[in-house]
Parts: C-alpha cells; sequence; structure tokens
C-alpha cells in the first residue's frame, strides 16, 4: 500500500497521525506479548528472595541459576523430554508421510471415486465419535498406556490434509504429470519423483504444524497414559507447574521450609523456560514458510 | 495408454459404445491403483480412529457393559439424555458453554481482525516483520505452560498482577478461586495466546485484495481511515464471514483442556462446561453410556447451529462454506 509514492500529494499531518497511532498500538500490542515471557525468563534467573519480595520486573535480580540446576537435576524431567523428542520425531515424520500420501490422490482430478472420498474425510471434521467412544475403543485395541497411543491419535488431520490437497493442485502443473505418464511413469513414480521435490515448502510447513503439536500434546497422554515412564514432557510440567508437587527431591539441600518454598517459584519459571525454549528458538526459522503455507490453504481451502 | 482427462461417457463416434458403463468403471479404477495404495492407510486410519467410536456412540442408549461389549448390551432409548436433563447439572453446563463461547466471540473475534488490519497499514518491510514475528510467538507455547504463567501470575502472594493492584493500594484477589473472574481470565488469555495467530489468515486475505481499489479510492481523496472502511473491510468480508461460520459450528463446544487446567470445584458454578464434565464423569468415574449421550448431543447441537448459521449466512451474504 505504498500509494503516497505513486501520487504525489504530500501526506496530510492527519494522515501522519493516523500512521503514528497505528504504530503506537502495534508497540504496545508487542509489549503486551513480551512481557509474560521475558518476565518468565528473568524471574527464572532471579534470587529467590528477590523473586518472593516482587523485585523482579524485565531484568533478573540477584542473577541466579538455582532454580536450573534443580530443573536439570530431575530425572522426571529429562526421561519426560526424551519420550517427547521420541513421540515428536517419529510421529511427525508418520504425520507428513500420511497426510501427503493422502493429500496427493484427491488432488488429482482423475482419481477415481474422488468425491466420495473427499466427503468421507471432510465428514470427520464436523462429526466424530467424541471423549468416551474413542476412549472406549482405544481400549479395546489395547493401546491404551502404550507409546502407539502417542503416535497414532491424530495421525492425520483433515485440515491439514485439504492443506496439502490445495498445495498440490495449485503448485504441481497437471502438464508435468502428464507428460510423465505419457512416458511410462506410475502414481508412485510421479510422487515421489516430481510431486516430493517440488514440495519442499508445504511439507516444512506441515513438519512444524505436527512437530509443534506432538510437543505440546497433553490431552492424550492424560487420559490414555499411565505408566509415567512414558509421560510426555507436558504431563510433568502439569505436575511441577499446577499441582504443586515440589518434588522433595528437587528442594533438597535447602534449610529451612521458608527457602523451600522461595524456591518453588524459581524452580516453576526454569521449568517454564527449559520446556518452551527450543520451540522458539526453532520457530523464527521457520516463520516464512508456515506463513506462505497457511496462505496457500487457507483463502482456497 | 492411460486416460488422463476423466469423460463421463465413452460414446464413440458412431454412437456405439465400445464398453459397457462397468466395465468402464472398473477399468478407471485400475488405472488408480496406485493411487489407492497410497491412500489406503489414510482411509484405514481414519475408518479406525473416527468412524468406528461413531459406532461406539450408540451407547449413548444403551446401559453399556463392558463385559457384555456394545452389541449385547441393553437398549435403553432416551433413558440417559432424560436424566441428564433432568439433573440440575445440564442447564449449568449449557449456559457456561454458551456464555464462554459467546464472550470469547463478542471479544476475541474482531481481535485478529484488527490486528491484521494494523499489520497491514505498516509501511516498512522490517518493522511488519518484527511485529508479526513477536505476535505469533504465543500460539506455540503449550497450554500447560499458558495455564502454569496464569497461576503464577494470578497467585495472591506472589503473582505480579496482585503487586500491581496492591501497589495502588487495593487489596490482592485471589483470581482462580473465584468463578467471578473465570470467564474474564479464560477469554483474555485466550486472546493473547491466539490474536496473532488467528490474524494471519487476515493478512492472507488482505494480500488478495486489488491495489487498483486502492489507488482509485486515493484518487477519489480518500483518507486511510476511509480507505480501511471502504476498501478494506468489504475485501476482507468473505474470510470474516467463514471464520465466523466455522465459529459458530463448535458453539457448543469449549476447549477441554485449558479449562481443565484452570478450574477448581471453587469455579465449578462458571467454569464447568460440558467437556470437563464428560472428562470427570465419564473418564474418571467410567460413566460411560451417560457422558457418551452428553457428547451426542454436544455433537449434534453443533452441527445443528453450523448448518442454520451456514443457511442464514448464504441467504443474507451469499459467501458459505457450502
Amino acid at each position: 500500500m505504498s500509494s503516497a509514492k505513486a501520487s504525489k500529494i504530500k501526506e496530510s499531518s492527519g494522515e501522519r497521525t493516523f500512521y503514528f497511532i497505528v504504530v503506537l498500538i502495534l508497540v504496545f500490542v508487542c509489549i503486551i506479548v513480551l512481557y509474560p515471557l521475558i518476565h518468565v525468563v528473568s524471574v527464572s534467573f532471579s534470587s529467590p528472595y528477590a523473586v518472593m519480595a516482587n523485585e523482579v520486573g524485565i531484568l533478573p535480580k540477584g542473577f541466579n541459576t538455582e532454580g536450573y540446576h534443580r530443573v536439570f537435576a530431575n530425572q522426571d524431567i529429562w526421561r519426560s523430554y526424551k519420550n517427547t523428542i521420541f513421540y515428536t520425531v517419529v510421529g511427525t515424520c508418520i504425520n507428513v508421510a500420511l497426510t501427503a500420501a493422502g493429500a496427493y490422490p484427491l488432488s488429482r482430478q482423475d482419481f477415481y471415486g474422488r468425491k466420495l472420498w473427499t466427503v468421507y474425510f471432510t465428514i470427520t471434521m464436523f462429526f466424530g465419535g467424541g471423549m468416551v467412544p474413542t476412549y472406549l475403543l482405544i481400549q479395546r485395541l489395547n493401546l491404551v498406556d502404550t507409546f502407539w497411543v502417542m503416535i497414532l491419535m491424530g495421525a492425520v488431520s483433515t485440515w491439514n490434509m485439504v492443506i496439502m490437497r490445495t498445495f498440490f493442485q495449485n503448485n504441481i502443473p497437471m502438464s508435468l504429470q502428464e507428460a510423465a505418464i505419457i512416458d511410462g511413469a506410475n502414481d508412485l513414480r510421479i510422487f515421489f519423483r516430481i510431486v516430493i521435490p517440488l514440495s519442499a515448502p508445504i511439507l516444512a510447513v506441515m513438519t512444524l504444524f505436527y512437530g509443534v503439536g506432538h510437543w505440546n500434546e497433553f490431552f492424550n497422554a492424560l487420559i490414555y497414559l499411565n505408566d509415567r515412564a512414558r509421560y510426555p514432557l507436558q504431563l510433568i510440567l502439569r505436575e511441577i507447574l499446577l499441582q504443586n508437587t515440589l518434588n522433595a527431591k528437587m528442594a533438597e539441600g535447602l534449610g529451612s521450609a521458608g527457602e523451600q518454598e522461595f524456591i518453588g517459584e524459581s524452580i516453576r519459571y526454569a521449568t517454564i523456560v527449559v520446556a518452551t525454549v527450543p520451540i522458539l528458538m526453532v520457530y523464527p526459522f521457520l516463520q516464512k514458510y508456515f506463513v506462505k503455507g497457511i496462505m496457500v490453504g487457507a483463502i482456497k481451502g | 495408454m492411460r486416460e488422463v482427462a476423466p469423460q463421463k461417457n465413452r460414446m464413440e463416434k458412431g454412437g456405439v459404445q465400445k464398453i459397457g458403463r462397468f466395465s468402464y468403471s472398473m477399468k478407471r479404477l485400475y488405472d488408480s491403483r496406485y493411487l489407492y495404495l497410497m491412500i489406503l492407510p489414510v482411509i484405514t486410519y481414519f475408518f479406525i480412529f473416527h468412524y468406528l467410536p461413531m459406532y461406539g456412540l450408540t451407547i449413548a442408549f444403551k446401559d453399556f457393559n463392558a463385559y457384555k461389549g456394545i452389541m449385547d448390551s441393553p437398549w435403553v432409548g432416551w433413558k440417559h439424555f432424560r436424566a441428564f436433563f433432568e439433573s440440575h447439572f445440564a442447564w449449568r453446563l449449557v449456559r457456561n458453554t454458551i456464555l464462554i463461547n459467546l464472550y470469547d466471540l463478542v471479544v476475541g473475534f474482531p481481535v485478529p481482525i484488527v490486528l491484521a488490519l494494523l499489520i497491514n497499514e505498516v509501511k516498512g518491510n522490517s518493522l511488519k516483520k518484527s511485529v508479526q514475528t513477536i505476535v505469533y510467538m504465543p500460539h506455540f507455547i503449550s497450554v500447560v505452560v499458558i495455564c502454569g504463567m496464569l497461576i503464577s501470575f494470578l497467585s495472591p502472594s506472589t503473582g505480579m498482577i496482585n503487586h500491581l493492584i496492591e501497589m495502588f493500594g487495593g487489596r490482592p484477589i485471589h483470581f482462580l478461586a473465584d468463578p467471578k473472574w473465570f470467564r474474564t481470565i479464560y477469554i483474555l488469555s485466550g486472546v493473547w495466546q491466539s490474536a496473532g495467530w488467528g490474524s494471519i489468515i487476515y493478512l492472507a486475505a488482505l494480500s488478495g485484495i486489488d491495489i487498483a481499489l486502492y489507488e482509485a479510492a486515493t484518487v477519489d481523496g480518500a483518507t486511510e481511515w476511509q480507505k480501511i472502511i471502504h476498501v478494506t473491510l468489504p475485501g476482507i468480508l468473505p474470510t470474516m464471514i467463514i471464520m465466523l461460520i466455522l465459529r459458530m459450528g463448535s458453539m457448543f463446544t469449549v476447549g477441554f483442556e485449558k479449562i481443565m487446567l484452570l478450574y477448581s470445584p471453587l469455579t465449578y458454578e462458571t467454569a464447568d462446561v460440558i467437556s470437563t464434565y464428560v472428562y470427570r464423569k465419564g473418564i474418571l468415574d467410567a460413566n460411560y453410556s451417560y457422558t457418551t449421550a452428553i457428547g451426542l448431543f454436544n455433537s449434534v447441537i453443533n452441527f445443528i447451529a453450523l448448518l442454520l448459521f451456514n443457511n442464514f449466512s448464504r441467504k443474507v451474504s451469499k459467501t458459505s462454506l457450502w
């Protein structure tokens, strides 16, 4: 919208005020978004006394990594971190592979039964069994409390499949595929040799979406997992953050009960940072991919 | 050789069909065999994990007995539905669900739109990108962490919000134990988390508006503000309507996770919604048939709301989901 350059009309002061207000609001929004996050980080590095006395604002007070020491010493956290990484990596691979394998046939006009299967998948977006019947099914399949349930639940999201299908339809020229067919290639070869190499952007987007989904996965683990050894990160987090189960081991070595309580807050914030930093580190690099991905899928889909 | 362009029937020039309709269909099926190979796992997955549970919905009409299985459990008709509606819970749950959604709609729906409009007005590319990067961030934070942050910030003794209140001379408020505050906390934190991400779709729509319209408006002497009202907003109106319709389709559902993490028996009065009740009574108390009935009721009214709103929108604005 740089029409101001096209016409030689000077910006009136009204326009400048308007723009100034826009920027002001946006800066304010950014502050609102960033402040809690920065506060969490700086509290995690502050001395417990400063925290309890509410002296910490944006910068840490009494630089102190005690909270982090204790977080890193917690075996539960390490184990659940490992679990989460496993679920995320394996799960995301399956997710992306299946979603692509489902989206591609749907994108081909000459796929016999295309309409039928599109409806078949779309229905599940609006109607489903619900919490209890699904739970009973998982029980029947003996998947409760296994790592499979964490991988298989939500293996394919219809929404993502639609986005991928739209991408295939708009970005992989049919002429290219037809040429390959004439040359005698079957659909599998077309898929692996032509479509996939051309689909890097959408594959990146899907990996990010599914990956973040797995990383933050909480609900399925809550309902279907009973053995602590299989808990993902979020469940352990929940214990620490929400149920105030200050693991006795974590507070070990501290003198008074008061000190134990003080360190509690630092541990909480340190835990939050440890759990969230990986994602926030990865995300800026992938940002341009997923914004594009959504634009593709959302407008057309 | 394979046909690539589909044809409905294959009448040769002389009007004589070379092969019958059935064989033609079979041929087309055979032509798609590799595509079927690819899509079969997905179809199977959906059958098992989406369609089979739908069959499990029948236990809403039965007294489900785990030993007898679904097929052999006795049929009881509407008994569970009646039990639900006659209990004093039904009203509270439905009311909470609708109210939370309504407030969320009124407060949370416009924010991404306004945000997108603001970001769109920014002229410098680096400022635009920075704002977007910042504003998308909360979306990636898990709900557990968000609730952990909320609990810390709202703590009556150490929370920063209460610290602020005390600085101004007030007395600390025990936010999370007070039913009156629950909706506000839930909705405002939801806006904080999702407004940025939600603006993406509108930004995408905004980029699709014809530049010529803006130039015409400039020629006509329109101010930025006027351009927004007369060019931009109408341009994204279809997108807004679609998003609204989708929102309506879940009018009777409220996300379970965040409520479960934030509520407590103290705040059930305003916080308990249909999904959390189903969780407590169904998964935790194993009251399967009863809660399946509630869940079914929930899905059905959601679907009806979606249909109604879609048709209404189609008549009024010619934009609709289908």
